[in-house]
């Protein structure tokens, strides 16, 4: 019953003992803190870097070059803006070296609102990153898959951006990861007692790592159908993929509407085939994420429906995403107001379904 | 000493003409519309060469990394990591480019071979990247270290200040030759109006990264100055900030006209005066030296406009290690 940060801190752990990763690091990404989501605690090569992002993407961007395997850190997606251009570097240094050079590093950083975070903890990174060519991209919405798609990342030639979608860190998770201790009450005391950090001192501490960890991989660009149904297609990946799961069964619960449920889990490269084939059944489809609506990623999948698939839909395509303000505001109205909530996704569906053409 | 073993007068004169020659090359390409943008580095060859010939060259972390600044033509023949008809073909985007495959300006070198990571265009970025070669050179030991160039201006950006900081931490110093060529403009702005400070170097003394201003014009200067810097990072394993007084003799780049500027310093004339007073070389052996070369340079221009654009069906391949074409 790992939590999303445990299993993220699981994979690292594997990474670093079987798959060649020889730096992790970032603001408070080493001891005593180990990351300020606690996803880094423990890990041999997790060490503190300076207070400066440019540097720690450049860090990595070097540190690849040099043929060694770094997972880097940005503490905040919101503090990740000052490196756009870096991030654009380290995707375009392969093509830009017409194949000469590759970049095995990967990038990660919590992403979204829910932790009441205001004006600068709560940026989304998806749509910005979906813009920068070169990089594969991944967003998980539950421990198991974030430690697959983390193993999958660190497997890659290429530069691969981990999203941590921020509200889900301490969820439990529902599967087990191959070599975590039993999903039980007694499983998740023995789990925690091994790999978290105790509160005060910890200079003495090492965590007890579970022996049978795996390199259990979702690999990059598959998508998950997360329930079946006939009635729409509902796409989704991390913070509102589990409300939207939670929309579909109260509708099915209620015998109102049958929604398919699809986690997206890669954004780059995304897995068009699934999607598309489950809309070419449905003939409906709503795509929901949190990043701000304009120009959202949500919007290039949108294009994508059209122009593929246009004349096999029954209803209009939509997007629900968050609001095209400069932030999420504090306050749990505003909050609620900015992004995706059960409420607005549950509206949509029903919206999506009953159109009429 | 091994400086003085590789302080080949004639063979840094020979390299020198070629580097300028290269350049020269480039820039009536550039005006023959045989090529689009031009950039490099005329007026900074006493500087380049000696640094190329001390380069500890091969692949892989145990040799020097380099993360170069884009007018360093020079340094990479002098490595002999590259040929001329490859920054040639690189001037006229040929699908022949073995930098680009025509995919990015004249003098945006990368050859893997020689750990010379891909020359970009954004200013001052390759101190960042220089910071994880610093790292993994660390962890190695050995003799291999990081070397980085850039012009002065750029170090007004934050990335060289991220350097200084991330080269000198207590315990985790990294071996980082940092090189700021002063040529004493950033495109149309004169540096005396944009820096406070006196030499761009003291500013690694607050981090207490050892220093020196030299001039670059002066090849001897600059074969023992690079000599001595080198040897300090290769064995302490600490980093060393070289501040490299250059000229820019054809102005910016080809924005500004690719024209000589007449005011400007000539390294390889200060060095060929030098070299005839001291009866190293005479004035017609010298003279034979830069005919060759312009020759040669014609020549390679010749064979390299007959080769192929690349092949615009290419255009999605290699965005991902190893992937040819559109994968969605
Ligand atoms: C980040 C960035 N900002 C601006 C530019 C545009 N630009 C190209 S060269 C240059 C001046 C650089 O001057 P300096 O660092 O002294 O190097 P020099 O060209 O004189 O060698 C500028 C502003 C750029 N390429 N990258």
């Amino acid at each position: 019953m790992a939590t999303m940060a445990q299993a993220i801190r699981m994979a690292l752990h594997y990474g670093e003992e079987n798959l060649g990763v020889t730096d992790i690091f970032g603001e408070d990404v080493g001891p005593p803190l180990g990351g300020v989501f606690t996803v880094t605690q423990g890990l041999k090569n997790a060490w503190n870097s300076p207070l400066d992002e440019r540097g720690i993407i450049g860090a990595a961007i070097g540190l690849a070059f040099s043929g060694d395997r770094c997972v880097a850190e940005i503490q905040f997606a919101d503090y990740i803006y000052n490196t756009i251009d870096m991030l654009k570097l380290a995707g375009n240094q392969c093509w830009a070296s017409n194949g000469q050079w590759n970049l095995p590093m990967t990038v990660m950083t919590p992403v979204g609102s829910g932790i009441r975070g205001a004006i600068y903890h709560s940026h989304s990174f998806d749509s910005m990153m979906t813009h920068i060519p070169g990089w594969k991209i991944v967003m998980p919405s539950n421990a198991l898959d974030a430690y697959g798609l983390m193993i999958a990342c660190l497997k890659d030639p290429n530069p691969t951006m981990f999203l941590k979608p921020k509200a889900l860190l301490r969820v439990k998770g529902k599967q087990q990861i191959p070599g975590e201790p039993e999903l039980t009450r007694e499983g998740e005391k023995a789990l925690k007692e091994m790999i978290d950090a105790p509160l005060g001192d910890r200079t003495k501490w090492k965590p007890k790592w579970p022996a049978g960890l795996t390199d259990y991989t979702v690999p990059l660009g598959l998508a998950r159908t997360v329930c079946e149904g006939t009635d729409l297609t509902v796409v989704s990946y991390g913070r509102t993929l589990p409300l939207c799961e939670e929309a579909a069964n109260q509708l099915r619960e209620q015998n109102e509407i049958s929604a398919e449920v699809i986690d997206l889990r890669s954004l780059w490269p995304y897995d068009w085939k699934t999607l598309a084939a489950s809309i070419r059944k449905t003939g409906r489809v709503l795509f929901v994420n949190e990043d701000t609506e304009v120009t959202n990623f949500g919007e290039h999948l949108l294009r994508r429906t059209v122009e593929d698939l246009f004349y096999e839909l029954h209803a209009r395509p939509r997007l629900l995403a968050g609001t095209a303000t400069p932030g999420v505001g504090l306050a749990d109205p505003l909050e609620a107001a900015c992004v995706p909530q059960l409420d607005t996704i549950l509206k949509a569906i029903r919206e999506v379904a009953s159109e009429q053409s | 000493m091994e400086a003085s073993r590789l302080n080949n007068p004639i063979k840094v004169h020979e390299l020198m003409v070629q580097a300028r020659t290269l350049e020269e090359r480039q820039i009536r390409m550039f005006k023959a519309n045989e090529g689009y943008f031009w950039i490099g580095g005329p007026g900074e060859e006493a500087f380049q060469i000696p640094l190329g010939l001390q380069i500890h060259k091969g692949e892989g972390r145990d040799f020097d990394f380099l993360h170069l600044h884009y007018r360093s033509a020079g340094i990479i023949l002098a490595m002999g990591a590259a040929q001329p008809i490859d920054f040639i073909r690189q001037m006229k985007n040929t699908a022949s480019d073995p930098f680009s495959g025509g995919r990015n300006f004249g003098n945006h070198a990368s050859v893997r071979k020689f750990n010379i990571v891909p020359i970009t265009s954004t200013i001052e970025t390759q101190f960042l990247t220089a910071i994880g070669g610093g790292i993994a050179h660390r962890r190695q030991g050995g003799k291999g270290i990081t070397i980085t160039t850039s012009g002065e201006a750029g170090t007004a950006e934050g990335d060289f200040a991220s350097a200084l900081v991330w080269s000198s931490r207590p315990k985790a110093e990294l071996p980082m030759l940092m090189i700021v060529t002063n040529n004493g403009w950033g495109i149309s702005t004169d540096a005396s109006t944009q820096h406070g400070e006196k030499r761009v170097a003291d500013r690694a003394t607050a981090f207490g990264i050892r220093n020196r201003t030299i001039n670059g014009l002066d090849v001897d200067e600059s074969f023992s100055a690079i000599s001595e810097a080198m040897a300090y990072v290769r064995t302490e394993r600490k980093p060393f900030l070289l501040e490299v007084m250059v000229s820019r003799m054809y102005g910016h780049s080809s924005a500004s006209g690719g024209n000589l500027a007449v005011d400007e310093a000539d390294p390889l004339a200060i060095y060929e005066k030098k070299l005839e007073t001291q009866g190293v070389m005479t004035r017609k052996a010298m003279d034979e030296v830069r005919e060759r070369s312009t020759q040669e340079m014609l020549e390679i221009w010749k064979k390299v406009r007959q080769e192929p654009l690349p092949d615009p069906s290419t255009i999605y391949d290699n965005i991902f290690y190893g992937e040819k074409g559109r994968s969605w």
